[in-house]
């Protein structure tokens, strides 16, 4: 990474972190849908997002990598205009930004990836897809056959695992037997690489390399990026009950915003002046974005029935006069 | 003229759509070299090169997860699954995710894919290869469902299938494949969706079915015929969409009505199709809408199926209970 794309990297990473603190205050007075924030793991997403190019790579998402689709090229305010529930086209991705929609069951976007990835190998495009999964999602059958599948097609697509330590409340060694979750790559033919979650050259670095590997034509890579959740799973969720706040502060000695401005400090690339700046500047840009967002259309009763199907059943129309005409 | 068998005509649509259609691409288990356990694509590989069909993994979920995502990228790819039984182990990508992926893209991404599934019973199969469990995919919205039952409607629903830009679910009967042929034509032509078929007219009795318990019901009409009960059947032919007003009109003219259906009894789509009824059709019944259907018990192994599935002669004794005869 050049000094450039560093300090690049450090105001994604404090775009996420005001984003989230935004959303969760909106969300506890009823402004925002259920919300998880990317807290504590912020390298991981933009590193890692920082190694595709936008222009022809695609993202496929699971849900806690917001920053990384911004920056992929889905426009903040439609992401904020989704947060506070206005599903509708104005918020969707738009034409020409290559980001799949955000997943919920978990790993079943994997499948998709793979797919995704191959068929661009097959039309001989010379893209790469990035493909985001937790500790806890990899447990999923889907897991599986999307890296089996993705090794034997060789397909151009990166496998990046955020063991975040935490399944809402289900911890790492609940979820599995294995010293690392990057060996299990060996399994499926292709490499798997572990790195330090919380250091964003680092995880950039073996993304880089990655995204590289796949547009050469040699296929995937599994990636284990090693971080910590340093918030709940959601709005919804309550880690008292089942986090040792010791992990939490040993966690936020490697908070990875402060030791990425510590190294440039160091290297006379930041002051307290440049901090106050940038974060001032994302603050505004949110600002910014959800004052848009508040423009959006509200949904209506009709869009039950809209993008279902190319063209709507006559049972399906008849539905839809029941509702908007009562 | 061209006579084929529901086997060849499969096999003709799938060539004839890859000749036209660069995208459009096969995978699954054993569609290549040996050309699906059926044969349904055999000769394809040899035509069509190995990047467009494809024997993957033995892993049900990645082929329908897969196909969705080599849609997203531009391709049209045909998924077979071995026996429609295999979308257990699919099912949270069928209909969780490819049925809904318009809608959770809000429109921006659609899913140009169709799983061809065999399915049904008679042919001796071991355990789960014969489950008819069409219903559960009307539950998912976002995805249709076709049910063909003779050749020639086999060859154009499949084409129609291929070409429409949301996602088809088409199933099989694995029974009919090689029994009998008809006329199909060489070339592509289309059977539109949720346009059922008059298969038969009769004034008496209307006999409404889908897949292979069409024949069932051609075969109790003919029964009946020869003791002066005239039936009319009609083929849905697809149960999404669902051509309510064929079903409506035929059931009109006859005031009588039997659903056949080879799922079991409770809940399959014949009671769908009796509630409509109910519903659409109610001043014009003479008589209790009956169904026939498989029990509401697990598929039986092989040398019990014949009293488990839906027989001409459950068909013509609900029949003859409709028309009191």
């Amino acid at each position: 990474m050049t000094d450039e794309m560093l300090l690049e990297a450090v105001r994604w990473m404090l775009m996420s972190r005001a984003y989230d603190e935004r959303a969760i205050a909106l969300q506890r007075q009823g402004l925002y849908g259920v919300f998880s924030p990317g807290l504590g793991q912020e390298a991981s997403i933009v590193g890692s997002a920082m190694a595709l190019d936008p222009a022809r790579d695609w993202i496929v998402p699971q849900y806690r990598e917001l920053v990384a689709m911004v920056r992929h090229g889905y426009p903040l305010e439609r992401l904020a205009g989704i947060g506070m529930g206005r599903i509708t086209e104005s918020t969707r991705i738009p034409e020409g930004v290559n980001v799949l929609p955000t997943q919920v069951a978990l790993a079943a976007q994997l499948p998709h990836a793979t797919g995704l990835a191959w068929g661009l190998k097959l039309q001989k495009k010379d893209s790469v897809v990035m493909t985001y999964v937790g500790d806890g999602g990899s447990s999923e059958g889907d897991f599986h056959e999307a890296l089996n599948l993705a090794g034997v097609q060789r397909a151009p697509v990166v496998f990046f695992l955020q063991n975040n330590q935490w399944a809402i409340s289900t911890p790492r060694r609940m979820q599995t037997a294995t010293p690392s979750f990057a060996l299990r790559a060996a399994g499926y033919g292709f490499p798997g690489v572990e790195v330090d979650g919380n250091d964003v050259l680092a995880v950039h670095e073996v993304a880089h390399e990655a995204v590289a590997r796949a547009r050469a034509g040699d296929g995937p890579t599994l990636i284990e990026s090693v971080t910590y959740r340093m918030s709940f799973h959601n709005t919804t969720d309550n880690p008292s009950l089942y986090e040792d706040p010791k992990d939490r502060a040993e966690a936020a000695r490697r908070d990875p915003i402060d030791r990425v401005v510590r190294y440039l400090t160091s290297k006379g690339l930041w002051s307290q002046e440049r901090d106050l700046e940038v974060r001032g500047s994302v603050r505004a840009e949110i600002e910014a974005a959800f004052q848009r967002a508040a423009t959006f259309p509200a949904v209506k009763p009709s869009d039950l029935f809209e993008h279902v199907y190319a063209e709507p059943s006559p049972r399906m129309l008849g539905q839809r006069d029941d509702v908007t005409s009562s | 003229m061209t006579q084929r068998n529901i086997l060849e005509a499969i096999n003709n649509a799938l060539d004839e759509e890859m000749a036209r259609d660069p995208r459009v691409m096969i995978l699954g288990l054993d569609v290549g070299k040996l050309g699906g356990v059926f044969r349904a694509t055999s000769g394809l590989l040899e035509k069509h090169g190995p990047e467009r069909v494809v024997d993957t993994p033995l892993a049900e979920a990645s082929i329908i997860g897969a196909s969705l995502g080599l849609a997203i990228s531009g391709m049209v790819p045909v998924a077979e699954i071995q026996f429609l039984g295999f979308t257990a182990q699919a099912f949270h990508q069928i209909g969780p995710q490819l049925a809904r992926y318009r809608t959770r893209s809000r429109g921006r991404y659609h899913c140009q894919v169709t799983i061809r599934a065999p399915f049904g019973g008679g042919i001796s199969s071991p355990e789960f290869h014969s489950d008819a469990v069409e219903a559960q995919f009307v539950q998912s919205p976002g995805i249709k469902v076709v049910m063909p039952s003779n050749a020639y409607d086999a060859k154009g629903l499949l084409i129609e299938a291929v070409r429409d830009p949301d996602p088809v679910l088409y199933c099989e009967p694995d029974r009919l494949y090689r029994l009998g042929r008809m006329e199909v034509p060489d070339g592509p032509y289309t059977v539109p969706f949720g346009s059922a078929s008059v298969v038969r007219q009769g004034a008496d009795v209307t006999l409404v079915a889908w897949s292979a318990a069409v024949q069932l019901c051609i075969a109790a009409a003919g029964q009946l015929s020869a003791d002066g009960v005239e039936a009319t059947v009609v083929d849905l032919r697809t149960l999404v969409p669902f051509d309510v007003e064929t079903v409506v009109s035929a059931v009109a003219r006859t005031g009588r009505c039997v659903v056949v259906h080879e799922a079991p009894l409770t809940a399959g789509f014949g009671a769908e199709v009796v509630a409509t009824l109910a519903k659409e059709a109610f001043y014009d019944l003479d008589a209790p809408v009956e169904r026939v259907g498989s029990f509401d018990v697990p598929y039986p192994a092989a040398t019990l199926e014949a009293w488990y599935l839906p027989s001409v002669e459950r068909v013509v004794a609900a029949a003859r209970r409709c028309v009191g005869a």
